[in-house]
């Protein structure tokens, strides 16, 4: 089946089996590898990715669902050489350790921050409730968020 | 200066962007995919495998121990786990088969097509039947291993005892839960066998191959890739994925790429040992130790692998920090038809920690002490000597970090507000409008410490090694068997490279940990890769600067130069540019590389045979207070605050450091209060992440971090070990706090609202 969308701002068809995992596609026909696979379950958030506006996990979804729809991997919050404030936080405040977390980390931030500007801690840690760290206890992680939205305001 | 800086993050942009390689992320040419077939019971004996004629296996690469070239072991210890297993089954989920096919979708259709019938054997699946010793796993009697160490003459100090208390404490398995799961990829030769993936210790999947495969030093190759979290989990077994693959690799004449799912990595590979720890306590009615006996029985799994250096950790820090003259600590580990129990943050301790410091409640409740004094009045301070009889020389941080953590959290005012916030409680309970919400307030204190680098005659025997290149650019490079799994070696390597070469942090960069191109800096576990690795890493800069010094010395024809802020001078004379000279030097002499060795401080002595001695050359130093409130209906516990103080030595990042001791701290939280394996006939049944239940942020407690800096003169710039030190204080912290809050004393851990109802009926 071939399915069409934008990811990351540039038009891209995929030929891949329906119920194919969004997660495979990304990953093994774009090549986009910066989206992790922690658990194949939708429990780690490693897979996060925005499909119009909203966050899901790309383990869950199969590539059917996203035709026609406009998607952002962690491949695509930098423009033009320039890192997503975001990024620019998480590297500043010790956001990201072993790294594996991250890419989905930043997309749950970057929807968060897309309709919230000025979050309060408690709503960091909802948004990010579906997302696991392991290394980090989570403390850096808010402040890089927090920092994040501050930079932008 | 770079030391003592919150230098970003060396590899932090490949990181944040999505490029960093995890092994996951590699696709190689006419790659195959891997799957390893697991046993299905937890002991016995297999009577046949086979295959159905019915499914194509033309194009399946199958391997079976009989295709490993050298003995089927996975060289550690003991060698006594199999690679694959030949006949005896000794434990669920245990390695038996190989496959391999061209997709990920071909490989699992295989793998359901082949059958292992077994004989069942009646499996021994807890401590307590291991001691029985009705069925014999390990001969004699299922003990893999004891200590005893012994101070004093206990009969004497009991004797000198106004009160005894006892308690017994279990602790449960931990699952690493890294977010990256185990993998490899193997890629076969001419004369070579490569493998990269995610892994801790290089130089342990070198020795295991070398040894499975018959390989030289040079035909072995390792390659870790960027690794998605370790905490010991990435350190002994990924020698058994990366000889998997290569195994199926050199069968198939392929590269082949191995990768656990989460349900795989959690049901098979190791965790945190299980143990009971009973304590047995004489104090005088002032609060002074007397007499303090211990036993500790950890629960090793099938086999041995690295479960006597978990012990000998477990069995050093029972006591505890604090001073007693009359000790006798025994520890045995036994063997059980369960998953091999391996190395996990904390190595031992953890375990221990919650017993010592639980112990210590019920002393301080007994004796009406408020818990903090009784820390006080028995805490080891300079001078003072352990439980292996070492006296403690330096670098003693111990009341440092106590009042530090009382004085942030502001303990002695908050105990009284919790005290009347519970009053209330139970005052309008009595009352005709009774609360929404039952709630009571705790807080809780634990002070704990660690010993840095392997036990005892460990690194002298290891003889750490590390090399510094300089560049003909005029940067270096460090060259390190040493890891990055999150932790910041490669950030703290360059700053202090950086310092002793008077460079830059990004002129400074770290060879690939590759075996082929880097030495064996011994494995990265244990604490010791700032303060044992990083000091070699020093050592090492400072022989390569020397070279280039006598090389400028000589060719100047000066008596002697030094290299003073990027400038070589003899006295007041600048002599050269570093960068010039160490072009020059390279072009005459070829590569500026110098290469250093771990040598134990001086004075430090350890005797195997009596289990006594210095047991680490120093020791980090910890106190945290834990916040809880607990729903007296639900008997859930949250975790509202933990400030914790750290003496870590000199910090050579403040930012990482504080990101390790804020991460240890959450792991403590899940173990102490979230973290349970469920276990049925040897098999883990909740190995998912849906049901084993690691904290997430809405788990996570503010956290106050205190860094204290007590410098040790034998680490690099005054740096001890901070990796596994904050794993240790959590949980006890945690069940005090949830004691103070409602007089349920938990004995066990994690403090689940099931376990926590069980404590406030007994109470």
């Amino acid at each position: 089946m071939r399915i069409a969308f934008k990811i990351n701002g540039s038009e891209r068809e995929v030929d891949a089996p329906p119920m194919q995992r969004a997660l495979d596609v990304l990953r093994e026909a774009l090549r986009l590898t910066g989206t992790k696979e922690g658990c194949g379950e939708g429990e780690c958030g490693a897979c996060s990715i925005i499909v119009d506006g909203e966050v899901v996990n790309a383990c869950l979804i199969p590539i059917c669902q996203l035709q026609n729809v406009s998607i952002i991997t962690v491949e695509g919050l930098a423009r033009d050489g320039r890192f997503d404030p975001l990024q620019q936080a998480f590297l500043e405040t010790g956001g990201a350790q072993c790294g594996i977390c991250t890419p989905g980390m930043l997309i749950a931030a970057r929807a968060l921050l897309d309709v919230n500007s000025r979050p309060t801690r408690d709503e960091i840690k909802e948004a990010i409730a579906g997302n696991l760290c392991r290394c980090t206890g989570y403390v850096k992680i808010i402040d890089a968020i927090e920092q994040a939205a501050k930079l932008k305001g | 200066m770079a030391v003592g800086q919150n230098v970003l993050r060396k590899e932090g942009v490949e990181k944040l962007t999505g490029a960093a390689r995890y092994v996951d992320d590699i696709a190689l040419d006419h790659m195959l995919y891997g799957k390893t077939i697991r046993s299905r019971i937890a002991r016995g004996r297999i009577k046949a495998i086979t295959f159905d004629s019915s499914f194509d296996w033309s194009r399946v690469v199958v391997a079976d121990w009989r295709d490993i070239p050298g003995a089927n072991f996975v060289a550690l210890i003991e060698n006594d786990q199999p690679l694959l297993a030949e006949s005896l089954i000794r434990h669920h989920d245990e390695a038996v088969l190989l496959i391999a096919a061209e997709s990920k979708s071909a490989v699992e259709a295989a793998a359901r097509h082949d059958h292992i019938d077994y004989d069942e054997w009646l499996p021994v699946l807890t401590i307590d039947e291991a001691l029985a010793a009705n069925e014999v796993l390990y001969p004699p009697d299922n003990v893999f291993k004891r200590f005893l160490i012994g101070r004093g003459d206990v009969d004497e100090g009991f004797a000198h005892a106004d009160l005894i208390i006892e308690g017994e404490y279990r602790v449960p398995h931990q699952e690493q839960l890294y977010i990256e799961p185990q993998g490899m990829i193997a890629i076969p030769g001419d004369q070579t066998l490569t493998v990269m993936g995610s892994m801790q210790c290089p130089y342990y999947i070198h020795k295991a191959l070398k040894q499975l495969f018959n390989l030289s030093d040079e035909q072995a190759i390792e390659i870790q890739t960027t690794t998605g979290g370790g905490f010991g989990g990435k350190e002994e077994y990924p020698s058994m994925i990366a000889a998997h693959a290569a195994l199926l690799a050199r069968k198939a004449q392929r590269p082949v790429k191995l990768i656990y799912d989460r349900a795989e990595d959690i049901a098979a590979t190791t965790k945190r040992h299980p143990g009971i720890i009973r304590h047995r306590t004489g104090v005088t009615r002032d609060g002074r130790l007397t007499a303090s006996e211990i036993d500790i029985v950890m629960d090793g799994g099938a086999y041995v692998t690295l479960t006597p250096v978990v012990l000998s950790r477990g069995a050093i820090h029972a006591l505890g920090p604090y001073r007693c003259d009359h000790v006798r600590i025994t520890a045995r580990a036994v063997a059980t038809n369960t998953p091999p129990n391996g190395a996990f943050r904390g190595f031992g301790a953890p375990q221990v920690t919650f017993a010592y410091e639980m112990q210590m409640e019920k002393i301080a409740a007994a004796l009406g002490i408020e818990p903090l004094e009784l820390r006080r009045i028995n805490m080891l301070r300079e001078g003072d000597v352990t439980a292996t009889g070492q006296r403690l020389e330096w670098s003693v941080g111990a009341s440092d970090v106590l009042e530090a953590a009382v004085e942030a959290s502001r303990y002695t005012e908050k105990c009284a507000a919790v005290h009347a916030f519970n009053q209330r409680m139970k005052d309008s309970l009595q009352s005709a409008h009774s609360p929404v919400d039952n709630k009571r307030r705790g807080v809780g204190l634990s002070f704990f410490f660690h010993g840095a680098g392997f036990t005892g005659s460990g690194e002298a025997r290891m003889k750490a090694k590390a090399g510094v290149e300089i560049t003909a650019a005029g940067g270096a490079r460090i060259l390190t068997g040493s890891t990055e799994i999150g932790q910041g070696t490669q950030t703290i390597f360059c700053q202090i490279v950086a310092d002793e070469l008077s460079l830059a942090v990004d002129q400074v960069e770290i060879e690939e940990a590759d075996t082929s191109k880097v030495p064996d800096s011994g494995p990265t576990v244990a604490s010791r890769t700032t303060m044992v690795v990083g000091r070699v890493v020093q050592l090492a800069a400072r022989a390569a600067q020397e070279k280039l010094t006598q090389f400028v010395a000589e060719r100047f024809g000066a008596a002697e130069a030094a290299l003073i802020k990027g400038r070589f001078m003899a006295g007041d004379i600048w002599l050269a540019n570093f960068d010039e000279m160490a072009r020059e030097y390279i072009a005459q002499h070829g590569a500026l590389v110098a290469y250093a060795q771990y040598a134990s401080p001086p004075g430090i002595a350890w005797d195997d045979e009596t289990y006594s001695g210095d047991a680490y050359p120093v020791y980090s130093w910890g106190a945290e207070v834990a916040e809880v409130e607990v729903d007296m209906d639900t008997c859930e516990v949250i975790v509202t605050h933990i400030t914790t103080a750290q003496d870590i030595g000199r910090a050579i990042n403040p930012l990482l450091a504080a990101g390790q001791i804020e991460g240890g701290t959450l792991q403590a939280v899940g173990y102490g209060l979230l973290e349970e394996l469920v276990w049925d006939k040897g098999r883990v049944v909740n190995n998912r992440l849906t049901n084993y239940i690691i904290p997430t942020a809405l788990d996570a407690p503010e956290m106050q971090t205190i860094i204290v800096e007590k410098a040790y003169p034998h680490g690099p710039y005054g740096a001890k070990g901070v990796g596994e030190l904050p794993m240790d204080g959590g949980a006890p912290a945690i069940a005090a706090a949830v004691f103070n809050a409602t007089g349920a004393f938990a004995s066990e851990i994690p403090i689940t609202p099931e376990r926590l109802q069980a404590a406030l009926e007994e109470k």
